[in-house]
């Protein structure tokens, strides 16, 4: 372990705002885009499935109306 | 070559029509160039200083409003898929395009160049390079933007898309033609500049053909 | 290889290796993420010159490098597409440029945020910045284009092909730039020495790098899947297994 103590570590020898500034920004555009691309195939999968109940649902009704 | 010359006289024959088409571009470019002195002020040191940089990016930006049409109207009225169907080869009328494209966007420049000098206080010496470097680069200026015209035939949104594409390929045209001009400015030899223009002409001019037919066949089909 | 590579044509096969794979990407780059990081912060010394500031090399260097290796490997896939006609490679284009474009982000904002401290100003006319912006430009083309056709298939072919043209001009806007720095080095500000870097320093870098390579691997697979969802989704596979869940 390099730092003494906590502060000395979030101070980062003077340079904590850039750091920081990198670090933060980096993990939260990755974090975005994980759970962007997540979410796309989630919702994808529950249109699709939303179709194909639409679908089996007038099939039914058309077979019981002929 | 018979139906290169056969597309290349329609090609004419639709500009000598529509003169707006590339009448536009060519004011654009002289409207862009004569609000730098008014943005940046009139002082005829600093206009020579930013001369280079300055004509290189209005050319650009005039070619690219140039290109934006280029197949458009042979998209809408079905001369392009007539041509695709018949698989017949597509290069006399993609050459007559860039032939033509470049009588009607590059060629003015070169010829408005001693204008251009004139407002924009370039020296004798700068001005010989800046006619050499528009020679040579316009050619290319051309190739490019066929090659995004063809991306982008059958594209719903144009405009800004157009330029997204194809000015990020137009940066190393403007390192090098704005450098051949400064190095003229300070009488140093630009051969270099001008040899490695002509090299990117020569392999653009290889490459590009085949990527725009291609384009042209995804578009259509 | 032909033989071994052939059905990874085939969309339903690439969509449940994918699946099988993702999972443990995903775990694999977030532990090496989180090593080499916590290393990189807090257990390396701090540089000579820098200081303290030179710890934004472990996400700095990765990005910039992934980013390179994303285009590479979204030219290979556009290659693939064009010439074999290879449905899947068309997809993992698009699947690829925004990863690639993020990662080219990042490499930017963590440079810029490095030459604060060290040149006095966010934005230099560097040539490896420049070259990196000029990267960004192509990634957002690419998914520019993709997304400006009715047709989806038209999309996905025609982006492949301007992935192709950048690659061939990637090397010419690279050295045209690094040619125009040189030539304008008297306006940037001087560039600190480049020492050899130190090995304790040297190993959590390697595995920040290689955390960012299995996170776009990872990465690739998920949004890969989601592409051939919607690619396939009138396929039976497809909607035996929606009907499924």
């Amino acid at each position: 372990m390099h730092f003494q103590s906590w502060a000395e570590f979030w101070a980062m020898g003077g340079y904590g705002l850039f750091v920081w500034l990198s670090f933060g920004t980096t993990y939260f555009l990755l974090l975005a885009l994980l759970c962007y691309s997540q979410l796309q195939q989630k919702q994808f999968k529950r249109q699709l499935a939303a179709k194909l109940a639409r679908e089996q649902r007038v099939k039914q009704y058309q077979e019981q109306s002929d | 070559m018979v139906a290169l010359a056969t597309f290349l006289q329609r090609e004419l024959r639709l500009l000598a029509r529509q003169k707006a088409d590339w009448l536009n571009p060519v004011l654009f470019f002289v409207i862009v160039l004569s609000l730098f002195p008014l943005g940046i002020g009139p002082e005829p040191n600093l206009l020579r200083i930013i001369a280079p940089g300055v004509i290189w990016i209005a050319a650009l930006l005039s070619v690219l409003l140039a290109a934006e049409r280029l197949f458009k109207d042979d998209y809408r009225n079905g001369v392009l898929e007539q041509l695709v169907a018949t698989r017949q080869a597509l290069w006399p009328f993609v050459f007559a395009k860039l032939i033509s494209n470049w009588l009607s966007t590059g060629l003015p420049l070169v010829l408005l160049s001693p204008l251009v000098a004139l407002l924009l206080n370039v020296d004798s010496a700068s001005f010989l390079a800046m006619l050499l470097t528009l020679l040579l680069g316009t050619p290319l200026l051309s190739l490019l933007s066929v090659l995004g015209a063809a991306l982008t035939v059958s594209a719903d949104k144009g405009g800004i898309l157009l330029a997204l594409l194809i000015l990020p390929l137009y940066i190393p045209l403007l390192i090098f033609a704005s450098a051949a001009m400064e190095a003229a400015a300070m009488a140093l030899p630009y051969y270099g500049q001008l040899a490695i223009m002509l090299a990117m002409l020569l392999v653009a001019l290889a490459l590009v053909p085949f990527a725009v037919n291609s384009a042209l066949k995804i578009n259509v089909s | 290889m032909f033989k071994w590579l052939h059905p990874l044509a085939k969309p339903e096969t690439v969509y449940q290796l994918c699946g099988r794979l993702y999972p443990w990407l995903l775990t694999a780059a977030l532990l090496l993420l989180l090593l080499g990081n916590i290393w990189g912060l807090a257990f390396t010394p701090p540089d000579y010159q820098q200081g303290d500031s030179y710890r934004i090399i472990h996400i700095h260097v990765p990005a910039a490098i992934m980013s390179m290796g994303a285009y590479s490997a979204m030219a290979i896939a556009a290659f693939v597409a064009l010439v074999w006609q290879v449905k899947v490679a068309q997809w993992s284009v698009l699947a690829i440029a925004p990863i690639g474009a993020v990662y080219t982000a990042i490499a930017l904002i963590t440079g810029m945020a490095w030459g604060k401290p060290m040149w006095g100003t966010w934005w230099v006319w560097d040539a490896r910045l420049t070259s990196e912006l000029i990267l960004l430009f192509l990634y957002l083309g690419v998914i520019a284009l993709s997304g400006a056709f009715s047709d989806r298939q038209t999309g996905a072919k025609v982006a492949s092909l301007l992935a192709v043209v950048g690659v061939i001009n990637l090397p010419v806007i690279h050295f045209s730039v690094e040619w125009w720095n040189t030539l304008h080095q008297g306006a940037s500000i001087t560039k600190f020495a480049k020492p050899s870097i130190d090995p304790s320093m040297l190993w959590p870098l390697l595995i920040s790098i290689l955390a960012f390579k299995v996170l776009m691997l990872a990465l690739i697979c998920l949004r890969l899947r989601t592409a051939i969802l919607v690619n396939e989704q009138h396929r039976p596979w497809v909607r035996a297994m929606a009907g499924d869940q």
